[in-house]
């Protein structure tokens, strides 16, 4: 019974600030939706749902999801097996790399895949500009790391003996591939693939920049219907319907995705194959992965490159534009430019939100983290667990459209009225940051033995003192790990951020879309000089994530 | 397991770089008695006025003028609903006369009965009945034509909106959407008060014959039309742009007046603002004799007040309309909603 109140009220701190920052902005928005005028009126919702345009977003949303998605596990196992078995040069570097894309803020690969597909650029001639193969492959340059992350991981610890068992049986090597490896692997693939069309479904930011309001998806048609971009006003009955289907989506497929991989956690305690010397018949999947290297470098070459390059020649003018406010095309007179505050003092204002959102998804992962993870005794313990695991995983389902919209309509009125306050945006990116911290924080606290805490306990340390000699020297890896992505989603956080930003203190992103969406060449290149600094402070957080990476703490 | 100490130290050094809470200066917005304090103006992308004005303005009333763009006339509206009863600003510049009826519906504005100049009464909103809009600024929006690319061309320019679904002028036009900017939907209105309930097929036609729908207006008349550099020689834009192409004594675009819908901007104080006096002064500082006067070179808009001295190009080259395209206010508030998701799915599929 102590243990339970105990359980409970280490649980407490984090339900309260769910309930005030998630459940109470997100019902805030479906309340607007379904009641109208104080009476329950669903039927305007569901109006919405049998209008033509919201099943054209949905089905843009399904098969631009399912197409990336399997695009991004084919082009993404090869590189898998090479980084993850084979000893190759730089492998750790490259590994590394191949991370970058996945956390790199959605507004600055919208741009550098557009600047990859405009008339003018390498890929022009296929004249992608404007289809949906732009956001296609936006979505695959994306989460091609995912799957090689999640797959390698497994691969990597993958028993190679009932493959040598099969070759020496003379099974060939593509025999031994589909027969015995492909179906050892399966699960993680399965879940790989779960994940990317999850991040495909919810994609926001490169959906936006390169489909407008002529190619939406459920999480941008959101955007659209409450900026009024679609009807001219706020649309909130169409709002919260597509919230709603997106929500009930997302449950399914992670329900889906956890039956599917319902294995043991390849993440503890595992050997590692050690990486062989790649033989002959490596040579495809070698290939492969210097494609898809390829590939993956292009976007961000183009953008550096555009970014130094005005009027055909090289300069650094978009760089030195960064300490001005843009160019706004109309106006020369009052203020001058387009923007409240010059772009490097929205770099600042990130960095320093960033840092607040860290310190807050760290704190309420950590708290959440240990009481998922505490071994249950009785099913009270082991009940209240679970409904607490799966209510820290719902910020993962509900768009962060939806929650800085809520936001915006519910946290303005005493006694919570935050509006103005400076912590707003950083509780929401914490929010956003939170599933991500929880699952780097888990696997990690559930490989503890749960027997050195007793011998522990035993030998006489009490609660704290058990924390900090035998958790604590585990742990501190992985939380600075999990600190460094909070700080890069924080740093590249958008669709929550936009409608919660104050506008004397914008952040980078913020500052980049409107740059990007104002007329001028200036403000094109400035806005490519700002990505890329965005881009080059998220890539080297996460390289230095990467240098402390426990081998095999399958992040993502 | 060794701790790298290279690595703790720049994690360290990057997370202590820029602590953290609110380090920012917490501005108050309490005034000093008899002071007028800060005032927050809220206005559309495309708002200017020159610094001299605003300074004179602020030295003189002794209020601080802030001005927070919100986006383009669309969004900006958007911004003012969703926030209502606690404002982003105290006061707002550039609802017009296609947008006011959501924010009056929403009760954005607060009343406030500004001492009009002379003839500005004429502007006023049909349906304003609390009085809570106050006129600033008209133009017409019109389609334009750059009519020197037309000689260069050898075509004739279009003159109505029938030419515009002429194949002749096939991929020629662009427009800023209804969705997002105010002048959009004035177009978009002129086309239904042209063609009643056959708009839809006269948008089908529009967009069949290529015509190009962008963001904003500045988009339109900045980046795509053929005299700022692009390749389309039609663009919506006003009545009053004919006297920005003025070189050497000639304009090289015309504004085709028969295709003109007249768009009223206004300003309104905002409901729930912090400091309504200032919003106040900044309203009757819009309509002051010197803002009135600066308008047309600063925004290219005619003022509401019939005795500002309009420049001297204005006369030869911004001909206004006769008998500009009309919809009853009331069939715009009722349509909007309707008219505009219409609009979204003929243009966007």
């Amino acid at each position: 019974m102590r243990r339970l109140a105990g359980l409970l009220a280490l649980a407490a701190v984090p339900t309260a600030v769910l309930a005030v920052f998630f459940l109470l902005p997100v019902t805030g928005m479906l309340q607007r939706g379904f009641w109208t005028d104080g009476s329950f009126d669903p039927g305007a919702v569901l109006e919405v749902l049998g209008r033509e345009r919201t099943g054209r977003v949905i089905w843009f949303t399904l098969w631009t999801s399912a197409t990336s998605t399997v695009v991004a596990v084919v082009l993404g196992l090869p590189a898998a097996y090479v980084l993850h078995r084979l000893a190759i040069p730089l492998r750790g570097a490259v590994r590394a790399a191949l991370l970058v894309p996945f956390v790199l803020p959605t507004v600055v690969v919208g741009i550098a895949i557009r600047e990859l597909v405009a008339d003018s650029g390498p890929l022009g001639f296929l004249g992608l500009d404007g289809t949906p193969y732009a956001i296609l492959i936006g979505l695959v340059f994306f989460n091609v790391a995912v799957v090689i992350r999640t797959v390698g991981t497994a691969w990597e610890s993958l028993d190679r003996r009932p493959a040598e068992a099969a070759a020496a049986l003379g099974a060939s090597p593509v025999q031994v591939l589909t027969t015995v490896t492909l179906p050892a692997l399966r699960p993680a693939i399965v879940s790989a693939a779960a994940v990317v069309f999850l991040f495909c479904a919810t994609g926001f930011g490169v959906v936006l920049m390169l489909g407008g309001t002529r190619y939406a998806s459920v999480e941008t048609e959101i955007y659209l219907l409450t900026t009024g971009a679609i009807t001219g006003s706020v649309e909130y009955q169409a709002a919260a319907a597509l919230s709603l289907v997106q929500l009930a989506a997302v449950v399914v497929l992670l329900a889906v995705a956890a039956r599917l991989r319902a294995v043991p956690d390849p993440t503890v305690r595992r050997a590692l194959a050690v990486p062989a010397r790649p033989r002959k018949q490596d040579v495809p999947a070698l290939v492969a992965t210097g494609l898809v290297l390829v590939a993956i470098a292009a976007p961000v070459v183009t953008l550096v490159v555009g970014s130094l390059r005005r009027d055909g020649a090289w300069t650094l003018v978009h760089y030195r534009a960064l300490q001005g406010t843009g160019e706004d095309a109309g106006a020369a007179g009052m203020g001058g430019g387009l923007l409240r505050a010059p772009v490097t003092e929205a770099l600042a204002n990130s960095l320093r939100i960033a840092v607040d959102a860290t310190w807050m998804s760290l704190l309420l992962g950590l708290l959440v983290a240990f009481v998922v993870t505490r071994r249950a005794r009785g099913r009270a313990e082991a009940s209240v667990r679970n409904v607490f695991d799966g209510l820290f995983m719902l910020p993962l389902g509900v768009s962060a459209v939806t929650l800085g919209f809520g936001f915006l309509i519910t946290l303005d009125d005493p006694p919570i009225d935050l509006r103005s306050s400076p912590l707003l945006v950083p509780v929401a990116q914490a929010l956003v940051a939170l599933p991500l911290v929880v699952r780097v924080l888990v696997p990690v606290l559930q490989g503890i033995d749960d027997r050195q805490r007793q011998a522990a306990a035993s030998l006489g340390a009490g609660p704290l003192r058990t924390l900090l000699t035998v958790d604590a020297p585990v742990l501190w890896r992985p939380l600075l790990a999990a600190a460094g992505f909070a700080f890069a989603v924080s740093l590249g956080e958008f669709g929550a951020t936009s409608f919660i930003v104050r506008a004397e203190v914008p952040t980078l992103p913020v500052v980049i879309y409107r740059l990007i969406g104002s007329p001028g060449a200036l403000n094109y290149g400035t806005a490519m000089a700002a990505s890329v600094v965005l881009a080059g402070a998220t890539a080297l957080v996460i390289l230095l994530v990467e240098r402390l990476r426990v081998p095999g703490v399958g992040v993502i | 397991m060794r701790i790298r100490p290279l690595v703790a130290l720049a994690t360290l050094a990057l997370l202590g770089s820029s602590c953290s809470l609110a380090n920012e200066d917490d501005k108050s917005d309490d005034a000093a008695p008899g002071e007028c304090g800060d005032v927050v103006l809220v206005t559309h992308d495309s708002f200017d006025l020159p610094k001299k004005l605003v300074a004179a303005f602020e030295k003189e009333s002794g209020c601080s003028l802030t001005h927070s763009p919100a986006g383009d006339g669309g969004e900006l509206t958007s911004k003012l609903t969703v926030t209502q009863g606690d404002p982003i600003g105290d006061v707002a510049f550039g609802v017009d006369n296609t947008f006011a009826g959501a924010a009056l519906e929403a009760g954005v504005f607060a009343p406030y009965d500004a001492d009009l100049p002379s003839g500005a009464d004429q502007y006023l909103l049909e349906g304003d009945d609390e009085g809570v809009l106050t006129p600033v600024d008209n133009a017409s929006v019109c389609v334009n034509v750059d009519t020197a690319w037309f000689a260069d061309n050898d075509l004739e320019p279009p003159t109505t909106l029938d030419d515009l679904v002429d194949p002749a002028y096939r991929d020629l036009f662009v427009t800023p959407a209804a969705t997002t900017s105010t002048p959009g939907l004035a177009f978009l209105l002129a086309t239904i008060g042209e063609y009643d309930d056959d708009w839809v097929a006269y948008w089908e036609d529009l967009v069949a014959n290529g015509a190009k729908v962008v963001k904003g207006w500045e988009d339109a008349y900045y980046v795509d039309f053929t005299f700022s550099g692009g390749d389309r020689p039609i663009v919506l834009s006003y009545d009053t742009s004919p006297a920005y192409t003025v070189a050497e004594g000639e304009s090289s675009t015309a504004a085709l007046l028969d295709t003109c819908f007249r768009q009223v901007e206004y300003a309104g104080v905002l409901e729930g603002a912090a400091n309504p006096e200032g919003a106040e002064r900044v309203i009757d500082f819009l309509l002051g004799p010197e803002v009135q006067a600066a308008l047309p070179t600063s925004m290219y808009v005619f003022p509401v007040d019939a005795d500002a001295t309009l420049p001297p190009e204005w006369a030869q080259f911004a001909e206004q309309p006769a008998a500009p395209i009309e919809v009853p206010a009331a069939d715009i508030s009722e349509h909007r909603r309707e008219w505009l998701m219409e609009w979204t799915d003929i243009t966007s599929s």
